[in-house]
């Protein structure tokens, strides 16, 4: 079964398994591939997740998600997203906090 | 800008480095208008340099400019085009004496600098940007070089794009990470052995305690160190001394081109991964709802 994200979305069935999906993602690399990788990984109902780039010239890869336990595959990449939002989020708020910090630190010398 | 990022995995703090070289917008020249070239710099490279000089101007206040519809002579809006302007021309010195051979004296404009180039304000830029002046972001970068009667005649186009386009668009100098070195002693090293030890790292890693006369070597601060390895060169050395990496202390450096300050770069580059996954999860609803 085939995903094509961001461009026309097209669905071709590969048997009745929904569990296994390659999702093509569109204007992507090892950029969002790797990260996104790891964050699906560490879903313990997922058995298989890997991505491969087709050709280096083309920016697309290949996302394979395969699920034990019948479970649809969109829902671990839906999950591994959310969690990946929510880890950058995470990421932000304390650097910014810790750059405000640190300027102020650097003013109050001068006060 | 040097910042730590403890208790992340390698391959989110690669996507930050990549998303900072390659993904956060600035504005560069993309268009060159020549009118007139009659320097010794060809057409082309002089518009390639041109390309290269960063510009001080705040991305997230322009718009993408989207190619296709419009042709090669559109003039492009005020919300996605910033027009930059430079005329110059070189001319002989009157008031140079009779035999000096210095070009400084001899010629007035015979270096072009990045501080000549104007900015033309188009449509209502003129009010919106009345308090930061856009332009490059160095007065002191050599464009080319004339001599007498040359001169240049130049209209550029700065738009907005990224680093994987082109690499005059990325906002860093470079943006690179280390992870924390580790250095653990796995016996008591003392006297002379201790000496040795001290100067096979680099300076202010390991220090040396004095306990009960000797003295003793202690790691300090590992972060100071190179990792040179120069330790196991020597061969009562090397196996007093356990060198590693803790697995999830990356030390990023970030050097700006002056564009943006490091801070808000990083701050940019971590809300450009969350709109790739916001992206594919509005995809995901989408597919889905059909």
């Amino acid at each position: 079964m085939n995903f094509d994200l961001w461009e026309t979305p097209t669905v071709q069935a590969d048997g009745a398994d929904e569990g296994c999906v390659t999702f093509v993602l569109h204007d992507e690399d090892h950029t969002l591939g790797n990260s996104l990788r790891y964050m699906i990984m560490k879903n313990a109902d997922v058995e298989f997740c890997g991505y491969t780039i087709t050709h280096p010239s083309e920016s697309k890869i290949n996302f394979r998600i395969q699920t034990r336990g019948g479970i649809p595959a969109a829902e671990p990449l839906r999950r591994g997203l959310n969690e990946l939002s929510d880890v950058c989020q995470h990421v932000l708020n304390t650097f910014q906090a810790r750059v405000n910090e640190f300027k102020e630190r650097q003013e109050q010398p001068m006060e | 800008m040097e910042f730590d990022m403890v208790g992340i995995d390698a391959a989110i703090a690669n996507a930050f480095r990549r998303i900072l070289l390659a993904e956060v917008p600035t504005m560069a020249t993309e268009k060159v208008f020549i009118y007139s070239n009659t320097s010794i710099v060809q057409d082309e490279v002089l518009a390639h340099r041109l390309g290269l000089i960063p510009i001080k101007a705040d991305p997230r206040l322009f718009e993408y400019r989207n190619t296709g519809e419009e042709s090669a002579e559109e003039e492009g809006s005020e919300i996605d085009t910033i027009q930059l302007q430079l005329k110059i021309k070189c001319s002989r010195n009157p008031r140079a004496s009779k035999d000096s051979s210095d070009p400084r004296e001899l010629y007035l404009n015979h270096m072009v600098y990045s501080k000549d180039i104007k900015w033309v304000p188009i449509g209502n830029q003129a009010d919106v940007f009345a308090d930061c002046c856009i332009g490059p972001v160095h007065d002191d970068i050599l464009i080319a070089q004339l001599r007498p009667g040359q001169e240049l005649d130049i209209v550029m186009h700065c738009v907005k794009g990224i680093g994987k386009d082109h690499a005059k668009f990325s906002p860093v100098a470079t943006a690179s990470y280390r992870l924390l070195p580790e250095i653990t002693l796995l016996e008591v090293v003392e006297g002379e052995k201790a000496e040795r030890l001290k100067q096979c790292f680099s300076r202010g890693v390991i220090d040396l305690e004095d306990i009960n006369g000797t003295k003793v070597a202690k790691v300090v601060n590992s972060r100071l160190d190179t990792c040179s390895r120069e330790v196991l060169r020597h061969s009562d050395l090397k196996n007093v001394v356990k060198l590693g990496r803790v697995r999830d202390h990356f030390i990023f450096t970030v050097e700006s081109t002056g564009i943006l300050p490091p801070d808000v770069l990083v701050t940019e580059a971590i809300k450009v991964l969350v709109a790739k996954c916001q992206r594919f999860l509005n995809e995901l609803d989408s597919t889905a709802m059909e």
